[in-house]
């Protein structure tokens, strides 16, 4: 084996990342067209698509309400799926298998139908009021993630460490946070990053939630086209990427940086 | 600071599986006492039952007459060290060791002052602000030694601790590992299946078979006097053979095996019962060419070369026995010999039952 990757692999990567990148650069160059319809290349640069969308108040209240949603989900996703997932491999050998299997089998079900039977029974079964219908779905939508993300961080953790840090002292819940989380550092971040995404991105289980006044980003976005075909679509767009690498950035380096400080 | 511990009819079990049985162990304050075994005799339940991480079914663990049994694991004061040393990754070694003085509440500058000289001990503090992972196999076991000693437990345990070390380093920290427990006169709990392990470096030895304890004493007396045929064969006493005893005539015992009589010096073997088992090493029977030695015909099968011995395989009426024979003489497979015991190297068991 040499040290310089084969031409076919270096080959093979660009064109993933050119397949990668070419949707992008077609957004945010139909973002920046100064036209009134979509069109890339852009014709003119402007940023009024940008002013746009901050213009019409459906979009500047759905933005408030998907953060609000995204960041609320997945962080009550957490708090339920960190721990099951703790338990989940902690008492691997004393728990029967099919409870781990529990977790996951909601990705197995479609989100379309996932999303009716929410509607149903929810909304109109237990009449909750929309928003907090959105937010028990899109927790729901997002906890088999977390727990798959984070139990595959916990399956290379030790638990001797566990035992370790208890026979010197350390109380089993303090222990937890002080020696468990922050080995699985990295797959909090990761399920929460993953998380956050398929909340902010959701379609599906949101266009059933959706209700009165509250709506999601992306069900605006929906909404938006169906009258419109004016490049403000191509513009929220780059500003959900915008928010969404930020969300990861902000994730990557508080997370990362408390864990890290103890 | 050193305490007795104490082990009292102590029975374990997971779900319905019994793993321990009536297992009664005291061992003496700054003693090191090793349980010695086959994997899955339950030396490693016994250790987490001492830490807390398991309950007794029945029984009881005092320490320095301190009842443990209900009391939750940090609570033990207990020095664990582990067959994967178990360093906390995210933690520098200077770190890992000052852990068990922060549970107890000690001010940073006399932690980091005390893990320091513990360091120091181990011959580490120099890499005091490594991570665990940038250290060598052993360097990580002295780090996880110094992490269970600088919190100065009234009984530190070790479950395994050098499995995962290559020889020549395994025999290294043996001895450092008894000198550091010397030194502080901990009272100590050591887990292997290492039979030399146990011996080298143990005050005493329970040797433990299926959840029960089979013998517990000096390495000298389990080596010379094992009480029964499971630890005997365990400490490498190869020829076990029932006899009868037909006649007693002053010192002089005449007994039987398979139609075969031997007479025995009772003086030389202590009390010899009506029946018995007479347990050799290889090196207890001598092989001799002398027809009219006092001993049991045998028949020479293949032989192998020891380096300080030949060792052959030999077919008698009372069945396989193995028996060293000199140097200086190889004899060729098919020669009829005796096999002569030798006292010294020979023990006498009560015979049992269906075992
Ligand atoms: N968590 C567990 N659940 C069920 N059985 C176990 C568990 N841990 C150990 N055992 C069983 O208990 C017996 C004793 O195990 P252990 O104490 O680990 O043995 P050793 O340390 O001597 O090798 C073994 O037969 C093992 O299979
Ligand atoms: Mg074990």
């Amino acid at each position: 084996m040499s040290d310089r990757p084969h031409p076919i692999l270096i080959g093979v990567a660009a064109l993933v990342y050119f397949f990668l990148m070419v949707p992008l650069v077609i957004v945010v160059g139909a973002a920046l067209s100064d036209t009134t319809y979509l069109t890339f290349p852009p014709q003119g640069l402007s940023l009024r698509w940008f002013e746009n969308i901050f213009a019409i108040s459906a979009f500047r209240r759905t933005i408030v309400t998907s953060l609000q949603i995204a960041f609320l989900g997945t962080l009550i996703a957490l708090l339920i799926g960190i721990p099951a997932a703790y338990a989940l491999n902690r008492f691997r050998v004393e728990l029967p298998r099919w409870l781990g299997t529990l977790f996951v089998l909601p990705i197995l079900v479609p989100e379309i139908v996932f999303g009716f039977a929410l509607l149903k029974s929810l909304t109109v079964g237990a009449g909750v009021p929309v928003f907090v219908a959105l937010l028990i779905g899109h927790t729901l939508l997002v906890l088999p993630y977390v727990v798959r993300v984070i139990s595959a961080s916990l399956a290379s953790f030790d638990f001797s460490i566990e035992e370790a840090a208890i026979s010197l002292g350390s109380a089993p819940v303090k222990t937890f946070f002080t020696i468990v989380l922050p080995n699985v550092r990295a797959g909090v971040i990761a399920a929460f990053i993953l998380a956050f995404i398929t909340s902010l991105n959701d379609v599906s289980v949101s266009l059933f939630l959706t209700g009165p006044g509250i709506s999601t980003l992306p069900i605006q976005i929906l909404a938006h086209v169906e009258q419109f075909f004016d490049p403000t679509v191509a513009s929220v767009s780059v500003l959900l990427m915008f928010l969404t690498v930020a969300v990861m950035a902000v994730v990557e380096r508080t997370l990362g940086l408390t864990f890290l400080a103890k | 600071m050193t305490q007795p511990l104490d082990i009292n009819a102590v029975s374990a079990h997971y779900g319905t599986t019994k793993v321990l049985e009536d297992l009664s162990l005291s061992v003496q304050a700054g003693e090191l006492v090793s349980l010695l075994g086959a994997s899955g005799c339950g030396k490693t339940t016994t250790l987490r039952l001492i830490a807390g991480f398991l309950s007794p079914t029945s029984g009881s663990i005092t320490l320095g007459g301190r009842d443990l049994t209900r009391l939750p694991t940090h609570k033990r004061d207990i020095g664990l060290v582990f067959q994967n040393y178990a360093l906390f990754p995210h933690l520098t070694v200077l770190e890992n060791v000052a852990f068990g003085l922060k549970q107890r509440g000690i001010a940073p500058a006399e932690r980091r002052k005390r893990a320091l000289a513990m360091l120091e001990r181990v011959g580490l503090a120099a890499l005091a602000d490594r991570a665990p992972g940038a250290l060598s196999g052993g360097q990580k076991q002295r780090v996880a030694l110094a992490r269970a000693l600088v919190i100065e437990p009234p009984l530190l345990m070790f479950d395994e601790p050098l499995s995962n070390l290559d020889a020549k380093l395994r025999v290294d920290m043996r001895v450092e590992i008894r000198q550091l427990q010397r030194a502080n006169g901990t009272t100590s709990v050591y887990v292997t299946h290492d039979q030399e392990e146990a011996f080298s470096i143990s005050d005493r030895v329970a040797i433990m078979n299926a959840g029960r304890l089979m013998q517990f004493d000096r390495p000298e007396v389990l080596y010379r006097r094992p009480a029964n045929t499971f630890v005997a064969r365990f400490v490498g006493f190869e020829n076990i053979i029932p006899f009868k005893v037909t006649a007693r005539e002053g010192d002089r015992v005449t007994a039987e095996t398979a139609g075969m009589a031997l007479r025995l010096p009772q003086s030389a073997y202590g009390t010899i019962p009506d029946t018995f088992l007479l347990a050799t090493r290889p090196d207890g029977l001598v092989v001799s060419t002398d027809p009219a030695a006092e001993g049991l015909p045998a028949t020479l099968g293949l032989r192998t070369y020891l380096g300080r011995a030949y060792q052959y395989q030999c077919e008698t009426p009372a069945g396989h026995l193995i028996a060293n024979g000199s140097l200086t003489a190889p004899l060729e497979s098919g020669t009829a010999v005796k096999l002569v015991p030798a006292p010294e190297q020979c023990t006498i068991l009560a015979a049992e039952g269906a075992r």
